[in-house]
Parts: structure tokens; C-alpha cells; sequence
């Protein structure tokens, strides 16, 4: 009836996983209980959960994302603590328990915190910025959110039903296989991996299209802001890249499954070709994740050195060829497995090669801040730090593509060193600066700069004290993935990193206590204007947060910075002659539907329940099939509302104007909005 | 450009040439005082295996990380200078700074960022090429020594090494001749596997059904830990065994006291050890069934030595 599923499943094994299980359970009954008290269900679903707005399902992506960061740094700490104490010693996590925690910190980093981040920022930010009103598929937009939703609640059931996969972030079979791992661990999170990478092939397509297809007219290709330029490319990776790791899962679920042979040590099976496949993916993802912050930078370089961004069309070809050698490098990520020297060099170079754009995007950066007047606004301090850590991750990334120095470092906790110098202030520092950026574009009001920039120093110093360490290990021989150790020389600078990691801890209670702050004083941080940065590009024309149509009037492209163009020849604000009706889509439930059926399919799946399975799979065709019989999925905006709307947004801008005293002023260099009184 | 055959020099003075010769091509004194910062340290921190080799293969790993960091300083120095200096200098506050809010290209500019960077990864490609070729783990080190065979199987999670010239085999301890080359065949009867011995050289991935090849070195006796790199499962942080470097004489005195052990290594005994084992006491079998090694591939099927390296042997 159940499967494998038996009370067994319950995490009595250890107090450290019965603690982790109770805190999930419990924080979800908290959140039930506080909805429920509030009576905040029926806004919550027919306003949010339901909403096929980019706007709102960017919001969501990042809460989750911002949800999955603190369940990520939980298990990033719990790390670094066990390895801190665990010289000649057991520490206080069995082995059984710490390869489920690096496994889990590694899934959820990638795939639940950078991946709905990223996603999340192109929701909100990408339609605004080419002058669109939505996206191509609204609803196929929301069941890409449900999918990598549900994506992540099987990461988190995990942790209260059964055991998470050992096997690393990779899941390198034989070792993933099911001959040596026969629990359920495995296939949780190749289901993770499965739906959430279905959902992020359709948020490739979505985005794809959308740029192609709807920007603003006069937005041809070489004036898209950078943001959306990035945006594209990663769209790009995504929509060819998530293939390959969908397949690959599969495989090695039918392996694991039913008894195939396509990974296995014998029978004809090669873990060689699961080497191949993942990474086919696995570098492009390291594109997919950074591109869209490379983006954020560029926008916020240009916005707070005030200045045109230097080398544009540099920056775009930069991107672009980026994007393209993304796809010819990834055997790079296991040089160590035999290949044959031409082979090896073949792929160093091709490595290398990525090094050219990058360093010419870092130049671009730098110039754009050359004769500007630079404001230290957060989001600025973000790219400062970025810039200047990203490029010792960039030499350390050139020394493991010269294969004789990979064949040291590999393996080591030199290249976990790497990958987090180039992800943490290369990606995630991004976000940060994005979300700071445009948080006002999405809520209304802007966020505390002091804390944000407390912040920012915990996480720079932080960031160094917990990675330049695994640096030096790394050189020093000591392999990843150590639940213990017997080498006294490491523990000095094992413990250092932890003390890293309470840094970041601290980071990250800054940015909870800004968020706060910032709540508690939204009436004087209200952004009436749209345009608290004095922003170049278009989403800051719109209001915050913007009508749902976002623009009722499409914007005409002329330059590259259109909206600062607009500003400049005094046309930014002007008052269309007259209004339009206009169609906006409407919500649903079905992207709910779908994700909820995915997440029991992925969950009956893991636990072999066949007949769930079943049922599932049939609740999940029919869904859709009953969602493509809708033909009602649009609702009309009459022109007098909108243009109701419009007016209340030009009456709050004049206020706004007319009042120095408002925290978040138009800055004084911004020509006056022409038409507003 | 660098000189390739720089890496080809001898490992006691490896250092000195190394960054006399760097320093010599290389105008900014940064440079200098990071080389030097190296070679300081690289004295003092014995112990850090990549910082103090202790055979040649690792000294010329160690010596083409330590030249390409520094060829590298080239683009990494301007971007901290120009960071800190645009950032101090264009500040808002300071309104004597020059301010071109419409300056957004220069066809000078555009072309030094992408040429400099370009012709920095020209000259790493041709060294990367060059020392691919030279440090490749499948070449027989060049010497009038003839190596000493060693093969290699991973376990769950220990290490067996057999030794074909001598009819023995041990586990969790490798005992080589110093200034001798160890040419190793390696395969796993579990999962991949990664072998590694720091202060030696770089390290290679082990297979079930197939192997691969190492080629190492060590210049003096000496004892180095040797490991497996790659996650295998719960007994991983234990996989780690002895490689011990002796004089030619206590080597041949090794493997008489090896032959001495009253342990057989036939299938029974082998069926038994390649049950998962973790914290495996050092084992020595003084006999050894004839084929061991290429019977643990071929029970996996694939019939064939590791392809992509089939024209190495």
C-alpha cells in the first residue's frame, strides 16, 4: 500500500536529524497557524499563489529562494562547525549524517537559492525593462514556479521522511547507483532535480520568447539594457543546457529503478557517460547562474557612477561568447579521469578562452566608474566587493583549467574554494545587489542602506575568512567532503573558516533585521516617483510597484539607456492623448494543481507507492488538458480604470515632487517630469 | 612568454630559476614582492604538501601553478588598483573629479581590454599545452632507472597494491625505492575512486572494469599520506594508507619480511578483504593469484583496457 514508506522512515537515527525535522514541521504549522490567524488565505491564494503576474511570481521565486538560503547556510554552518572540532574525532555528525548535509547544501544552493533568485529577478525586472506588459506564457510562467516549488519541498520532506541522497550535489554514480546506494536519499533528489530542471526548461523557453518577441518598439537587439541582455543568454543555456540533466536523471532513475545498466559497473554500463551528461549541463549552469548577475552589476555601475555604461557592445559580444563557450569546456570538471593529454589540453584552452570575455567585462565595469560620480549605495558596495573577489576566483579558476595544477587541486578543498568564490561574490552577491536595486521597483518602498551595508562587510569578511582558508587546504592536500580528519596542521584554519561562516550567519541577520526595519518604516521610504535611483533603463518609468499592465503605454526605444534618453529630451512622463482597454491575463489555479501533482508524483515515485504514482501522473494530464480547454483566460482593463490608475500614479509623482522632506527625493540631476501638475 | 623548459629544471633549485626567470620578464614590482612572498613561504611551510614536494612530478605541478599565478598578476593588479583608485577618486562627494556622464567608449581602450588578456591566455594556452603533454600521468618518467610496477585496486575503503615483480601485495601501505619512478596500474572493485598522494604528484580517478595509469616519483625517503579524493561513502574519511619512499636496500628488505607474512592473497582471501571494511589495518600477503589485477577488471565486462589511453602503453 505504502511502499517502502514505513514508520521507519521517521528520523530517529540521530537528535541532530530529529531536530532538523522538527524545525521544518514546525515552521510550517507556525506559517499554517499564522495565515489561518491573520485570516490571510483567501488574499494569499487569489492574490499570490494563483497570480499569473511576472511581477508577483518573481516575488515568489525569491522568497523561496530567500526560504532555501537560510535551510542552504543552516547545513553550510552545521559543516563547518563538524569539520572545526572533528581532528581525530568523530565531531558531533556520524558520517552517515554529514554526506546528506553536504548533499543537501549543494542541491539547494544551485537549484532552490541561485536558480529562483535569478529566475525571480528576470520575472520582475525583464518584461519591465524592454517596455513589455507581461511575459510570452503567463500560465506557463507560474507552473515553472510550482515546479521548482515542488522541487523544493521534496528537498524538505527529505528531511522529515526518509533520508536525503549522500551522494553529493553531482550524484556521481556507481557510487549513487542503487548497489551502493539502496535507501531512498538518491531518488529524492534526482525527483528534485527532475521537476524543479522541467520547470526552469519552460522559464528558459518563457524568457527566450518573451525577449524575442515583445520588446518595446525601437528595442532592437543592440539597445536591450545589459540586465536583459544577460537575461537572454541564460534563458538561452537554460532552454539547451536543463535537457541534458533531465535526461541524465532519468537514466539513472530507470537504473536505479529498474534495474538498466546505463551507469552501473557492469553490464555494459559507464559512469563515464554520467560524467559527460551532467557536466553538458553542469558548466552551462555556471553561466545560467552568473550571466544575469554580470548583468545586475552592469546596471548598477552605470545607475550609481551616474554615467553611461562604458563599452556596451563589448559587453554584449562578452556575454554572448561567454554564453557560447559555456558549451565547450565541460570536460575540464574531470581532467583527473585518464583522458589523454590532447584531450585534456583540447579543453584547458577552451577553459582559458572563457577568461578573455570575463576580463574584458571586469574593464568595462571599471571604466563605467572611470569619471563618474560614484554613490555608495549598497548595491554599489555588492558590485565593489565583486569585483575585487571575482577575479582572484577567476585566477584560481585559470590555474584548475592547466590540468597538471588540476590534478593537485582537484577533488580538494581548493576547488570547493573556487566554485564558492566565483558563485558567492560572483552570483550571489549579484542578487543581492539586484534585490536591494529593485526591491522598491517591486514593493513601493526602498530598504535601509545602513543595514544593507552592515550586511555587505559581514558577508565580504565573512566570505574570506571561510574560503581563503580552503584555499591553503586545498594546496595542502585535504580532499572535500572530510567528516573527520587526522592531519593537526588543518584544524587552524578549519577553525578560521567556521569563524567565516558565523560572519556570514551575522551577513545574513543584517539582511533579516533590514527587511524588518525597512517594514516598519515603509510610509517615509514610499518610492512615489518609479524612479528612486535615477534610473537609465525602462523599469524605472513604470510605477512602484508598477499597474499590472505595467505600462499603458508602450514606451518608444531611441537609444540604448531609454529611459534616460526619455528624461533627457523631457518625455519621459508625458500624457498619452488618450487610453486604451487592455487585456491582462487571469489568474489560476492550475499552476498550483500542477505543482502540488508533480510534488506527490516526485514523492510516490521516491517511495516506489505505484498506485499514487498512477493516480498522480493521471491528475497531472488531466489539469492540463482541462486548462488547454479554457478558452476565458483573459480579463479586459476598461481605458477609464487605467486611466484612473495612471492619474493616481501622476498625482502621488507631483506630491512626491513637491516635497523635499520625503525620504528617497528625485535626485536634483533628474530633469523635472514635464506634465504632471 | 615564459620558457617552457623551465619546468623541466632540477626540483632542488626549482624555485630560485623559477622566479629569477619569472621576475626577470615581469616589470611591475608587485610581482616581484608576491614571488618572493612565495618563495619565503614555500621555504617555511614544510608539511603543505604543494608548497614543499617531494618528488619531481609535484615540483613541476607546483612550479606551473606558481607561474601562471604570476603571469596572471598582470590583469589582477590593475583591476585592485583601478577598483580602489576609480572608487576613492570618483566618489560623489568629491566634485573637483572630472565627470563625462556621456563617455561610453574608446576604440584604444576597447582594444587594449580585450588584447591584453587575450595574449596573456595565448601564452598560458602554449604552457598548458606543453606541460599537458610533459606531466601527463600515463608517461613513463624519463630516466636510466627502471620504474617499479605497482598495481593499485580501490576498496571499500582501503587500498590494495600488488607488486607483480615481487609476488606480493599489501594493504593501506606502499613502500617504493626513492629515486626510483613507481609506474602504477590502477583500477577500483567498488565505486570511482581518486588516488592521490599529495607531496608526489597529482592524482587519477580509479574505475570498476577499467584502469588508468600514474606515474610518480620521490626524490629521498620519506612518508607521505596517501589518499582517496573521491567521496565513496561513509568509510571515505578513513581511506587514507602509508606511502613510504626507502633507500634501494631497506626497500629489498621490506619486501623479504613482506614474503615472510604468513598470508596468502588467493580468491577466498581476496572475496573476503573486498567485503567494505573501514580503519583497515596495514596487511601484507606473501603470495599473490597470478592475474589478480586484470581479473578484477575483467569480471566487470568491459573486456578492454581504459580506451582513451590505449596508445600510451
Amino acid at each position: 500500500m505504502f511502499g517502502k514508506l514505513t514508520i521507519d522512515a521517521l528520523p530517529f537515527y540521530s537528535w541532530v536529524a530529529m531536530g532538523g525535522a522538527l524545525v521544518t514541521v514546525g515552521g510550517v504549522l507556525a506559517v499554517t497557524f499564522a495565515v489561518t490567524w491573520f485570516g490571510w488565505w483567501r488574499y494569499l491564494w487569489s492574490e499570490w499563489l494563483t497570480s499569473v503576474d511576472h511581477k508577483r511570481i518573481g516575488v515568489m521565486y525569491i522568497v523561496l529562494a530567500l526560504v532555501m538560503l537560510l535551510r542552504g547556510f543552516v547545513d553550510a554552518i552545521m559543516m563547518r562547525a563538524q569539520q572545526a572540532i572533528a581532528l581525530n574525532s568523530e565531531g558531533y555528525l556520524p558520517p552517515g549524517h554529514f554526506d546528506q548535509i553536504f548533499s543537501s547544501h549543494g542541491t539547494i544552493m544551485i537549484f532552490f537559492m541561485a536558480m529562483p533568485f535569478l529566475t525571480g529577478l528576470i520575472n520582475i525586472v525583464v518584461p519591465q525593462q524592454i517596455g513589455a506588459r507581461d511575459v510570452a506564457f503567463p500560465f506557463m510562467n507560474s507552473v515553472s514556479l510550482w515546479l521548482t516549488a515542488a522541487g523544493a519541498a521534496l528537498v524538505m520532506v527529505s528531511l522529515v521522511i526518509g533520508k536525503f541522497s549522500t551522494a553529493g550535489w553531482s550524484g556521481y554514480p556507481p557510487y549513487s547507483g542503487v548497489q551502493y546506494n539502496p535507501g531512498v536519499g538518491v531518488d529524492y533528489w534526482l525527483w528534485a532535480l527532475l521537476i524543479s530542471g522541467i520547470g526552469t526548461t519552460l522559464a528558459g523557453i518563457n524568457f527566450t520568447v518573451t525577449i524575442f518577441k515583445l520588446r518595446a518598439p525601437g528595442m532592437n537587439l543592440m539597445r536591450m539594457p545589459l540586465f536583459t541582455w544577460t537575461a537572454l543568454c541564460s534563458s538561452i543555456l537554460m532552454t539547451f543546457a536543463f535537457p541534458a540533466l533531465t535526461v541524465v536523471c532519468a537514466l539513472l532513475w530507470l537504473d536505479r529503478t529498474f534495474g538498466m545498466h546505463f551507469f552501473t559497473n557492469d553490464s555494459g554500463g559507464n559512469m563515464m557517460n554520467y560524467a559527460n551528461l551532467f557536466w553538458i549541463w553542469g558548466h552551462p549552469e555556471v553561466y545560467i547562474l552568473i550571466l544575469p548577475a554580470f548583468g545586475i552589476f552592469s546596471e548598477v555601475v552605470a545607475t550609481f557612477s551616474a554615467k553611461r555604461l562604458f563599452g556596451y557592445t563589448s559587453l554584449v559580444y562578452a556575454t554572448a561568447s561567454i554564453a557560447v563557450l559555456s558549451f565547450t569546456v565541460w570536460l575540464h570538471h574531470f581532467f583527473t579521469m585518464g583522458a589523454s593529454p590532447n584531450v585534456n589540453a583540447f579543453f584547458g584552452i577552451a577553459t582559458m578562452i572563457i577568461a578573455v570575455p570575463t576580463g574584458v567585462k571586469v574593464f568595462d565595469w571599471l571604466l563605467t566608474m572611470y569619471r563618474g560620480r560614484i554613490t555608495f549605495h549598497p548595491s554599489m558596495m555588492w558590485t565593489l566587493g565583486f569585483i575585487v573577489t571575482f577575479v582572484i576566483g577567476g585566477m584560481t579558476g585559470v590555474l584548475l583549467a592547466l590540468p597538471p595544477v588540476n590534478y593537485m587541486v582537484h577533488n580538494t578543498t581548493f576547488l570547493v574554494a573556487h566554485f564558492h568564490n566565483m558563485l558567492i561574490p560572483g552570483a550571489l552577491f549579484g542578487y543581492f545587489a539586484g534585490y536591494m536595486y529593485w526591491f522598491p521597483k517591486a514593493f513601493g518602498f526602498t530598504l535601509d542602506e545602513r543595514w544593507g551595508a552592515r550586511s555587505f562587510w559581514c558577508w565580504l569578511i565573512g566570505f574570506y575568512l571561510a574560503f581563503m582558508p580552503l584555499y591553503i587546504l586545498g594546496l595542502m592536500g585535504m580532499p572535500r567532503r572530510l567528516e573527520h580528519y587526522n592531519v593537526a596542521l588543518w584544524q587552524p584554519y578549519l577553525i578560521v573558516a567556521a569563524l567565516g561562516a558565523l560572519l556570514i550567519l551575522l551577513g545574513i541577520v543584517c539582511q533579516g533585521v533590514q527587511l524588518v526595519v525597512s517594514i516598519r518604516q515603509r510610509q517615509e521610504r514610499l518610492d512615489l516617483t518609479g524612479d528612486p535611483w535615477n534610473g537609465r533603463t525602462l523599469e524605472w518609468l513604470t510605477s512602484s510597484p508598477p499597474p499590472p499592465y505595467n505600462f499603458a503605454l508602450l514606451p518608444i526605444v531611441r537609444e540604448i539607456d531609454a529611459f534616460e534618453d526619455m528624461k533627457k529630451r523631457g518625455v519621459a512622463y508625458q500624457k498619452p492623448p488618450r487610453y486604451h482597454d487592455i487585456h491582462i491575463p487571469r489568474n489560476t489555479d492550475t499552476g498550483v494543481a500542477v505543482g502540488a501533482f508533480a510534488f506527490l508524483l516526485g514523492f510516490a515515485v521516491v517511495w516506489q507507492i505505484w498506485w499514487l504514482v498512477i493516480a498522480a501522473a493521471v491528475a497531472l494530464w488531466a489539469v492540463i488538458i482541462a486548462r488547454s480547454f479554457e478558452d476565458d483566460t483573459e480579463y479586459r482593463l476598461p481605458a477609464d480604470e487605467v486611466q484612473e490608475i495612471e492619474r493616481q500614479h501622476r498625482q502621488a509623482m507631483a506630491g512626491a515632487l513637491r516635497r523635499p522632506d520625503v525620504d528617497a527625493p528625485v535626485p536634483s540631476n533628474q530633469p523635472l517630469p514635464e506634465g504632471l501638475a | 612568454m615564459i620558457n617552457v623548459s623551465l619546468l623541466q629544471c632540477e626540483s632542488s633549485n626549482g624555485m630560485d630559476v623559477i622566479v629569477k626567470q619569472a621576475v626577470a620578464r615581469r616589470s611591475g614590482r608587485a610581482a616581484i614582492a608576491f614571488g618572493a612572498a612565495l618563495l619565503v613561504s614555500g621555504c617555511d611551510l614544510t608539511g603543505i604538501p604543494f608548497l614543499d614536494p617531494k618528488g619531481p612530478i609535484a615540483q613541476h605541478e607546483h612550479n606551473l601553478l606558481v607561474i601562471a599565478s604570476l603571469v596572471m598578476l598582470i590583469v589582477i593588479i590593475p583591476v585592485f588598483l583601478m577598483t580602489f583608485l576609480f572608487a576613492w577618486r570618483y566618489r560623489a562627494s568629491n566634485t573637483s573629479a572630472r565627470y563625462t556622464p556621456d563617455w561610453s567608449f574608446s576604440a584604444i581602450i576597447d582594444g587594449v581590454i580585450w588584447l591584453v588578456p587575450a595574449v596573456i591566455v595565448v601564452a598560458l594556452g602554449a604552457l598548458l599545452w606543453s606541460s599537458t603533454h610533459g606531466l601527463d600521468p600515463y608517461k613513463r618518467i624519463d630516466t636510466s632507472v627502471r620504474p617499479l610496477d605497482v598495481e593499485v585496486v580501490a576498496q571499500d575503503w582501503k587500498w590494495l597494491f600488488i607488486y607483480p615483480e615481487h609476488g606480493i601485495a599489501t594493504v593501506n601501505q606502499l613502500v617504493f625505492p626513492s629515486q626510483r619512478p613507481l609506474a602504477l596500474r590502477l583500477t577500483s572493485d567498488t565505486v570511482m575512486n581518486s588516488f592521490f598522494i599529495p607531496p608526489l604528484g597529482g592524482q587519477i580517478y580509479v574505475m570498476a572494469g577499467m584502469q588508468t595509469r600514474l606515474h610518480l616519483l620521490a626524490d629521498a625517503p620519506g612518508q607521505f599520506m596517501g589518499r582517496n579524493a573521491q567521496y565513496s561513502g561513509s568509510g571515505f574519511s578513513n581511506q587514507h594508507f602509508q606511502a613510504i619512499a626507502e633507500q634501494p636496500e631497506a626497500f629489498e628488505a621490506w619486501v623479504s619480511r613482506v614474503k615472510q607474512s604468513s598470508k596468502r592473497l588467493d580468491a577466498d582471501a581476496y572475496r573476503a578483504l573486498a567485503v567494505p571494511s573501514s580503519r583497515h589495518p596495514v596487511t601484507y600477503y606473501s603470495t599473490v593469484e597470478p592475474n589478480l589485477f586484470d581479473n578484477i577488471i575483467a569480471k566487470y565486462g568491459h573486456g578492454h583496457a581504459h580506451a582513451g589511453h590505449a596508445a600510451a602503453k
